[in-house]
């Protein structure tokens, strides 16, 4: 019988497993200030970022999602990393994320996030994790356009 | 191992194919992807080669022999082509891009005669390609695009189609076999009910063609569109079959060289069929892979090629719904050799990741069908579909890799 390999184990780590099957924060609030929606054309996953704001701070973060595991663990991660943050700060986030999983520096990435590393040595999966970031970064701005993953301008 | 009859030698075929001997991610490539695009023996790669070592030249213009030989295996291929659907004329072969060129220039030159109102008719199951091309002709003409459904296990509704083919209809374009299931279709019934109304009828054969002899003056299609690659051919290289007295009075789609006979400033007079329909130099190093590949596939015979196939897909289905949450998706009576499927709690695209490390590689998402994704509530399926150069080993790798999978996300 078949083990998974080092290079499965590394992607689908127990972290990114549990968010998968249990995802945090993956409900539609009652109130929120901002949402967005961003798909991702190739292979269909859709997720709706809604966050409400308190005095420059990310009160709450949630989302709703159909997709691979590798999406709805990042929605679930990204949703505890930037929850009670400052906008600033959940910008940077953002970014520091977005750099690492294109830079191939995903084991940079700290605290659970960390977990999400392997998908960086994965080119064909990155965009399942960057979607749901994507998908916050135009909540913040609040556009109120659909955000994608594919190289179009993002407010297409 | 039970013993099978077909006369196929598969190991001796997979030798043809030196892309199949690798390994993927440290383990044997299973190649199961054949609906995307299948591979290409050693004998079109000569072929092609041979071309540009020897032959090379523009064609239909040189006065110079390396021409003469370019004109003879580019028209040569053509001939092949017909004698393969059994068309009755070489002047009914168009060689284009691909199946989405060809869909496209019968939306465009016989589209010019559509007005608003006309109806188009196609179904449920088609690929992008075949629904796109009409829904831009009826934005430009006014026409209507009319959808026939399909049932839970993928077949085409005749009673419905039959009804939605009315007096207002222009066009009937309908895929041979859908390659987001697998689904046979009935369209020898099809053509002869549209027909009968004097409506012509486009098949999309892109996945047929690989897998079963097709004879178009016995369908009696009016145009049948079909792809290089899928068909152990290159890439960019396609056909429109043609009906000629069809072909005929089509204005043209592409111009400029090749496809007129004089050009003034007072005025242009177009060259004859099939080169009207062939604006610019082709591609005719893909022209002659394909007559390589038609000729390949001929040796082995398409019965043989279709009943191996016909095992490989009782044994991988056999086999897939043993397993537990697994469900396919597409069970028509009539199936070509793919099998589209998900499996409870697993996410296609993730399936298609653990698959490819152990070796196997399928396809996972909407297969560019995605209003039958739409018509089964699925965000998408993993599809693998088999050649005849694959074998029940692969298989069986197929299925140990999604057991893997299952005990992952378990």
């Amino acid at each position: 019988m078949a083990a998974p390999d080092r290079a499965l184990t590394d992607l689908y780590r127990q972290i990114v497993l549990d968010h998968s099957r249990h995802p945090r924060n993956q409900r539609r609030p009652e109130r929120y200030d901002r949402e967005a929606e961003g798909h991702n054309l190739l292979c269909g996953d859709k997720v709706r970022v809604y966050l409400r704001l308190q005095d420059d701070a990310l009160e709450d973060v949630a989302f709703e999602a159909s997709g691979c595991a590798i999406c709805l663990a990042s929605a679930s991660l990204m949703t505890e990393t930037v929850r009670s943050r400052s906008v600033h700060e959940a910008r940077t986030s953002i970014d520091r994320f977005d750099r690492a999983l294109a830079t191939g520096g995903g084991e940079n990435l700290a605290g659970d996030l960390a977990a999400l590393g392997g998908v960086s040595q994965y080119p064909s999966r990155i965009r399942c994790a960057t979607l749901p970031w994507k998908t916050l970064q135009a909540a913040l701005d609040s556009s109120p356009a659909t955000v994608t993953t594919e190289k179009a301008s993002p407010s297409r | 191992m039970t013993a099978t009859s077909h006369p196929l030698d598969v190991e001796a075929i997979r030798r043809d194919f030196p892309i199949l001997a690798q390994q993927v991610n440290g383990q044997p490539l299973a190649y199961l992807d054949n609906a995307a695009s299948s591979q290409r023996p050693l004998q079109v790669l000569a072929a092609i080669q041979n071309y540009y070592s020897h032959d090379h030249a523009n064609v239909h213009r040189g006065v110079h022999t390396l021409s003469h030989r370019a004109t003879d295996l580019y028209e040569g291929a053509r001939e092949t082509v017909r004698a393969f659907i059994n068309a009755a004329s070489v002047r009914e072969i168009i060689f284009t891009r691909g199946t989405t060129e060809a869909i496209n220039l019968v939306a465009f030159s016989f589209g010019q005669r559509l007005q608003a109102g006309d109806e188009i008719l196609i179904t449920a199951m088609e690929h992008h390609s075949n629904i796109v091309p009409w829904q831009l002709l009826c934005e430009r003409s006014g026409a209507v695009l009319r959808v026939a459904p399909i049932n839970d296990a993928g077949e085409l509704l005749l009673d419905d189609f039959f009804e939605l083919l009315g007096p207002r209809t222009k066009l009937v374009a309908i895929t041979h076999v859908s390659n987001a299931l697998g689904t046979v279709n009935p369209v020898k019934a099809i053509i002869a009910a549209a027909r009968g109304r004097g409506v012509p009828v486009l098949l999309d054969g892109a996945q047929a063609i690989p897998h079963q002899a097709v004879d178009v003056r016995d369908l009696n299609c009016d145009f049948y569109a079909f792809s290089g690659h899928k068909m152990c051919g290159p890439t960019g290289i396609g056909v429109l079959y043609g009906r000629e007295a069809l072909l005929r009075d089509l204005p043209p789609f592409q111009s400029g060289g090749d496809m007129i006979l004089t050009v003034s400033f007072k005025g242009t007079t177009y060259n004859d069929l099939p080169y009207r329909l062939e604006a610019g130099t082709p591609h005719i190093a893909g022209a002659i892979g394909l007559g390589a590949a038609i000729n390949y596939l001929t040796s082995l015979g398409l019965a043989n090629i279709a009943a191996w196939e016909a095992q490989l897909l009782d044994y991988a289905t056999g086999l897939l719904l043993q397993l537990p949450g697994l469900v396919i998706v597409g069970t028509a009576r009539s199936k070509a050799s793919l099998v589209s499927f998900n499996i409870a709690g697993i996410h296609p695209h993730d399936l298609g990741t653990v698959l490819d490390q152990r070796g196997v590689a399928i396809r996972a998402g909407h297969h560019c069908a995605m209003p039958v994704m739409e018509r089964f509530g699925l965000q998408g399926t993993a599809r693998a579909s088999f050649a005849f150069y694959n074998t029940r080993g692969e298989i069986d790798q197929l299925i140990e890799a999604l057991r893997l999978a299952q005990r992952m996300f378990a």
